[in-house]
């Protein structure tokens, strides 16, 4: 029973992180990759250390929990790595596809 | 089943890897590159997790902490020397 | 009785209350142990390293509601959670079918540390990525508050903006608000 509720979790995060990574392949500019990364690949391995969890917890003696150090270390950062990305898109002004709506709600630099 | 199920995520990872490989060669920006590398970070802390499990030991734990550590402030010092062209001012 | 927000905490040697909480909960994590050397370390440490840490700290709201705080960290979670399979779906579509689009969210909040809870709500929640706070904090004076602040937020798959913006400020915005009572 334990095993098949770790394999689905393995397999459903590994497929959270193939779909970021397909994002961060497919999608046409900058602004429209990022979001694959930062939300897919976070969550994706969130499944996949909560796997780990319950494996570590089942095979070995006691109740392992540190791997949700490393979750909850990768929910905090994610939004803030991809915050100084665009950050850093915005300021080199990359081009982004033409149907981009509202893109003179970006304001100039200082 | 379970070393079955770990071999196939392994091989997930792994394509996801040669995809943000194929990001971080193409580019066409610098910030794209720094998303690659970041997402290479990332998964790499998945595949030494999977390892991990494969082999039935739970010491790989402080390595992926470390990487998820040195990943996140590599990417914010490279992305805030982008845009202020100094890390520290 | 209304309470009204709070920069300092009630008790001088114990700046902040939550942060020590966390700390005393990550280092029994670290150690994946609840023996009692470990927790007598950790009551340690987690008084200790807020009192050394505080004087270069600057001065945020604390959180004032922690029940209210709890319920919406679990509303978040599960957001994040719906919102990835959508996201997912959105990625593996057509590129063609998506209409991306930069929205700017009137912001009600004044303080930083809000702020930026906020704006990692939104980069995690639907198709949104947050990308800047306008106004410029260069451009700001010291010790004065701009007129209005905006969070500039791209958005995968843009269709209603004001429906968006509405979502925004009422599931996320509100209970923050409400938390930090600012």
């Amino acid at each position: 029973m334990i095993e098949w509720i770790i394999s689905i979790l393995l397999l459903l995060g590994g497929s959270f992180v193939l779909v970021g990574s397909i994002g961060l392949v497919k999608m046409p500019d900058f602004f429209m990759r990022l979001h694959g990364p930062t939300k897919a690949t976070t969550l994706g391995m969130a499944l996949l250390l909560t796997a780990s969890m319950i494996f570590f917890s089942s095979t070995q003696a006691g109740f392992s929990a540190k791997e949700i150090l490393i979750s909850l270390f990768l929910l905090l950062t994610a939004p803030i790595s991809g915050y100084m990305m665009i950050k850093a898109a915005i300021h080199h002004k990359l081009d982004s596809i033409e149907r981009t709506k509202g893109i003179d709600n970006i304001e100039d630099d200082v | 089943m379970l070393e079955t199920v770990i071999l196939i995520v392994f091989a997930m990872i792994g394509l996801s890897l040669l995809l943000n490989v194929w990001r971080l060669l193409v580019g066409p920006s610098v910030p794209d590159r720094i998303l690659a590398l970041d997402t290479m970070y990332i998964n790499t802390i998945a595949l030494i997790i999977l390892y991990g499990m494969s082999m039935g030991t739970a010491l790989y734990f402080e390595a992926a902490l470390l990487i998820a550590m040195l990943g996140f402030v590599s990417t914010v010092a490279v992305c805030k020397y982008l845009l202020r062209g100094d890390i520290i001012e | 009785m209304r309470s009204q927000m709070r920069l300092e905490a009630k008790f001088r040697w114990l700046p902040t209350p939550l942060r020590s909480l966390l700390l005393f909960i990550v280092w029994l994590l670290l150690n994946n142990s609840v023996s009692a050397g470990h927790i007598v370390l950790a009551v340690i440490l987690a008084i200790v390293i807020p009192l050394a840490t505080s004087p270069f700290r600057t001065k945020q709201p604390l959180v004032l509601k922690p029940g209210l705080a709890f319920r919406h960290l679990m509303l978040v979670l599960y957001d994040i959670i719906t919102a990835n399979v959508q996201v997912a779906i959105l990625i593996l579509g057509p590129n063609k079918k998506l209409t991306p689009g930069f929205v700017k969210v009137p912001l009600d909040l004044t303080h930083d540390m809000p702020i930026t809870i906020l704006a990692s709500t939104v980069s995690l929640t639907p198709g949104t990525v947050s990308a800047e706070v306008y106004p410029w904090r260069e451009c700001l004076t010291e010790g004065k508050e701009p007129e209005e602040r905006f969070l500039l937020i791209h958005v995968l798959n843009l269709e209603d903006e004001q429906a968006l913006i509405n979502t925004i400020k009422q599931r996320y915005e509100a209970p923050l608000k409400e938390i930090f009572q600012c």
